[in-house]
């Protein structure tokens, strides 16, 4: 089952500078894992090493942060749309 | 050197977003395209903080999607300084998501609001023009 993945600009250039791909899965995990294994690039940049989301990235199904439903293990559908964004944060400190 | 276009009515929405949530730091994104503003975006600071911001990654999906409907991307991002210089902290500088965007600081430290503008690239500042459209 092939799922719509949106990507950021920072991101982009990992993908061959595409705004949106196409990735097989069943799950988040699954869909990232062929994401990655299309292009390697982008792997280490929305995984960390020790195999979780990273911390600088959101990861959307359709309207819900995956990190409140299942994260790696959220199951998705036909439709569904994934949105990866970067986490945006800073201040005066 | 880069270049931030964008008209007084947008400069002028930040700054009033900023002065409605002082003294928390105020926060959200410009869509455009390129070296062009064509709306700002108002998003929740989920730091609630006078110090440090953390865009509320809802509200960014949101403006993601609003921008992509009038064929934009978001192309920055803004935030506000309550009590220091329209300059990027070290905290901006090491949390800047995206080379490519634009990182506008809007100060309130003087009884003028203050708008700059920068890039961040690999932890380098580098301040740009504001030109108002």
């Amino acid at each position: 089952m092939a799922v719509e993945i949106r990507i950021p600009t920072v991101l982009r250039p990992a993908v061959a500078g595409q705004s949106v791909v196409k990735a097989e899965g069943g799950t988040i995990g699954e869909l990232l894992g062929s994401l990655a294994r299309e292009y390697p690039a982008i792997a280490g940049q929305v995984i960390g090493s020790d195999g979780a989301m990273h911390r600088f990235v959101n990861i959307y199904l359709n309207d819900d942060d995956v990190r409140y439903l299942g994260k790696l293990d959220t199951k998705v559908a036909e439709g569904d749309v994934v949105s990866i964004l970067p986490a945006v944060a800073g201040g005066s400190d | 050197m880069g270049v931030l276009k964008i008209s007084r009515e947008l400069i002028t929405r930040m700054i009033s977003h900023a002065l409605d949530e002082y003294p928390l730091e105020a926060c959200g994104l410009l869509g455009g395209d390129a070296e062009l503003a064509k709306e700002v975006y108002p998003a929740r600071n989920d730091a609630a903080s006078a110090r440090v911001y953390t865009l509320n990654p809802l509200d960014h999906l949101k403006a993601d999607r609003a921008a992509e409907a009038t064929g934009h991307e978001i192309i920055g991002v803004y935030h506000s300084h309550t009590h220091s210089e329209a300059y990027p902290s070290q905290t901006d500088v090491a949390q800047a998501p995206d080379p490519s965007w634009h990182y506008v600081l809007v100060s309130l430290k003087r009884t003028q609001p203050v708008v700059r503008s920068y890039r961040i690239v690999a932890g380098t500042i580098v301040e740009e023009d504001v030109v108002e459209l």
